[in-house]
């Protein structure tokens, strides 16, 4: 969290909304420790990471989804996921993330 | 989040404080709060009283471990998903000696999320010009600037002055401290001065075999970055008790 903290606060300062994604559960080989994050801002800018690279996609477009609802979201990514087939969880691992809007 | 979580949670990480988020993840009852290293609620909350006393009693020992993690909470029946992130201050590395392996080794320590500590009396050594990425540079004898630092099993020491004047009261203090790493720089001759010079100041073989000599994970290089390499690889390796 410390380390995308000034990019959050940037992007609140430009007047962007901002979500944040953060690891909630992991299983197997996953890539990131509990409590990994990655924050999204409304304009697509990134920071910070919540698997190797391979869910990161995924989540961006999870994430435009509630900044534009409001309302929070808890999405699983893994082997048994249907999107394991499109962004292929390198290590093989499943991960849950909790996406949320910021303000 | 609410902007007054993330607000508060900023200002905490910013001081170094342990703080921890609890969420109730789904469910009509979804929300946040934001707890201080009490475990006392300091922004946001639940609605439910019996809700926030027992995710409060739940980030409690999460607070001690240090550690997050996910809970399902049970009461009347209903359950709830409960995520607790712990956010604990971060590791803390001392560097006894503005060298220039120091310059590179807090460079690594930083981008690694270390706070850290510069110490060195020589000012031709200890220059805000050559230190601008340490979190403090104390231009000091190190029994000096020590008293104000507080030393936890969280704080990493590395002792690369050279210099017994330098080196001998910095590692006295740190053996005397719950330090959880204690590497000192220096060949072997160098390493039994400082052993014997400790032995005569009263300190025991049990004491002195806290100090990591030679320092460092044998990485075969010899530049100066690639030593600070090794010595952060072997904090690492310390701080995730691979060795």
């Amino acid at each position: 969290m410390r380390d995308i903290l000034p990019n959050i606060r940037a992007w609140q300062a430009q007047g962007k909304s901002v979500a944040l994604a953060t690891v909630v559960r992991a299983w197997g080989s996953s890539p990131r420790p509990l409590g990994s994050k990655m924050a999204i801002s409304s304009e697509g800018d990134m920071a910070g990471s919540v698997s190797g690279g391979c869910v990161e996609g995924a989540v961006v477009e999870e994430a435009g989804k509630v900044i534009a609802s409001g309302k929070p979201s808890l999405v699983e990514y893994g082997v048994t996921d249907d999107l394991a087939w499109t962004v292929g969880l390198s290590c093989g691992g499943t991960l849950e993330v909790f996406i949320e809007r910021l303000g | 989040m609410k902007q007054a979580i993330l607000d508060q949670l900023a200002r905490r990480l910013d001081a170094h404080e342990t703080t921890a988020i609890a969420s109730v993840l789904a469910g009509p009852d979804a929300g946040q709060a934001l707890l201080d290293d009490g475990g006392r609620v300091i922004a946001g909350g639940f609605d439910s009283d019996e809700l926030a006393a027992a995710v409060a009693a739940s980030a409690a020992g999460h607070l001690e471990r240090l550690q997050s993690g996910r809970e399902s909470i049970s009461i009347d029946g209903r359950t709830y998903d409960v995520f607790i992130e712990v956010f604990a201050p971060p590791p803390q590395l001392i560097v006894i000696g503005a060298v220039h392996v120091a310059i590179h080794l807090v460079e690594f320590a930083r981008r690694l999320g270390f706070r850290t500590v510069v110490i060195d009396p020589r000012t031709a050594f200890a220059t805000e010009e050559r230190f601008a990425k340490a979190d403090e540079l104390l231009i000091e004898w190190p029994a000096e600037a020590l008293v104000r630092i507080r030393i936890t099993d969280n704080t990493y020491f590395a002792l690369l002055a050279h210099d017994l004047k330098i080196d001998l009261p910095a590692l006295e203090i740190a053996l005397r401290s719950p330090a959880r790493y204690i590497g000192a720089l220096g060949s072997k001759k160098t390493h039994s001065k400082r052993v014997a010079a400790l032995q005569e100041n009263g300190f025991t073989a049990d004491d002195v075999a806290r100090i990591t000599n030679p320092i460092g994970l044998d990485l075969g290089g010899r530049r100066a970055q690639e030593i600070a390499l090794a010595i952060i690889a072997e904090i690492v390796a310390i701080r995730h008790g691979k060795t």
